[in-house]
């Protein structure tokens, strides 16, 4: 048995006759807050796809939590995902407690917390939410699950500094990494760095490094973004 | 915020130094009670991890204890406190002398150059500057 809660191990998936990412093999820590990183169209989504079972690799495995991931591992993953997902027509409130059904593990005092942390109206409609607030609202869906893992799609993207500032702060406060795993994607590397673990590094389908954020620093003496443009280079 | 870190170095560090200068100035006072693990990484701005990982450090240090269930407590050995100052003060000193002497000054422009600055520094202050 593995005691990583992800591991992929020579996973390829292709689109037609392109691969989106090609032999990758990497395990996450249980307990740890990881981001994968990279330009645009390097991967990162398909692997968080993956990871949440929502796709299947073309050709290797993925594994979450010692299960083969498919749709049914929905129960044990929160997947935060790039595109807009929830219904205009619900009110927040009515969300959480869609989301609530939708869920064993979700928490609903955990989401008037967050809510009320967020500074979010529980009577406003989806609809009429501004940017920054629906980034708000699909963050606190996220974290008000008890789900052993969390992946987040880009979830700073787009959102103005003080929108960022409280999600990264939400994410210190409220999520539990004695029991929890974080995978998210960001191209806003800078802003997520204190937060971070550990870092994988993704360019065109492969991975050029996954490192200690501390090492990165303490032995190379490098921010993030300096270690991604060398390696990168490679 | 009140985090703002040097990217290029371990942030864990930097927080340990933060921690051990706030001692020493006195602002963090002995057998005093460190705030719990995630309410400093809120405070910081950083990951829990990083601070369980300064809390074992201070811990290793004998700077910090662990009380099983109730937090983290300043250490109340008073002589490991001055002895952490006395570090303080050599490491930086240490670091401006090399500096100052791989800059070409001989010891007697330093401690001149220190001796003026100090008293351009005290006339600022007692004009409230």
């Amino acid at each position: 048995m593995s005691e990583h809660i992800v591991d992929f191990c020579n996973v390829s998936k292709k689109y037609l006759n392109q691969y989106a990412i090609n032999d990758i093999s990497f395990g996450l820590a249980p307990g740890k807050i990881t981001a994968l990183v990279g330009p645009n169209g390097s991967g990162k989504s398909t692997i968080l796809k993956l990871a949440a079972g929502l796709i299947r690799p073309s050709s290797g495995s993925v594994t979450v939590n010692g299960r083969t991931a498919c749709r049914r591992i929905a129960a044990e993953v929160a997947f935060l995902s790039e595109k807009d997902v929830l219904y205009p027509f619900f009110t927040v409130d009515e969300t959480i407690k869609f989301n609530a059904g939708l869920f064993a593990d979700f928490d609903l005092q955990k989401a008037g917390e967050i809510l009320h942390f967020m500074g979010l109206e529980k009577n406003k409609k989806v609809r009429h939410l501004s940017k920054g607030n629906l980034g708000r609202l699909k963050i606190t869906l996220a974290l008000s699950r008890r789900a052993p893992l969390i992946l987040m799609d880009e979830p700073l993207a787009g959102l103005d500094p003080l929108a960022r500032d409280v999600i990264i702060k939400s994410m210190i406060s409220h999520i539990d990494l004695g029991s929890q795993t974080v995978l998210l994607s960001t191209h806003e590397v800078s802003e997520v760095e204190p937060v971070l673990d550990m870092v994988i590094c993704i360019y065109y389908g492969r991975i050029k490094g996954i490192e200690d954020v501390e090492k990165v620093r303490e032995e190379y003496g490098l921010s993030l973004l300096d270690w991604m443009k060398k390696i990168s280079v490679n | 915020m009140r985090g703002k870190f040097d990217n290029t170095k371990p942030i864990y560090l930097q927080i340990l130094q933060r921690l051990c200068r706030q001692l020493v100035r006195g602002e963090i006072k002995t057998g005093q009670k460190l705030p719990s693990i995630r309410e400093m990484a809120l405070h910081m701005g950083v990951n829990p991890n990083t601070i369980q990982r300064v809390y074992n450090e201070l811990e290793q240090m004998e700077i910090a204890e662990t009380r099983r269930g109730l937090g983290s407590y300043v250490t109340e050995n008073e002589e490991r406190l001055s002895r952490l100052r006395e570090d303080l003060k050599r490491e930086q000193i240490c670091r401006f002398v090399k500096d100052m002497r791989e800059s070409g000054f001989n010891p007697g422009e330093i401690i001149e150059g220190v001796d003026n600055e100090l008293k351009i520094q005290a006339s600022k202050e007692a004009k409230g500057v």
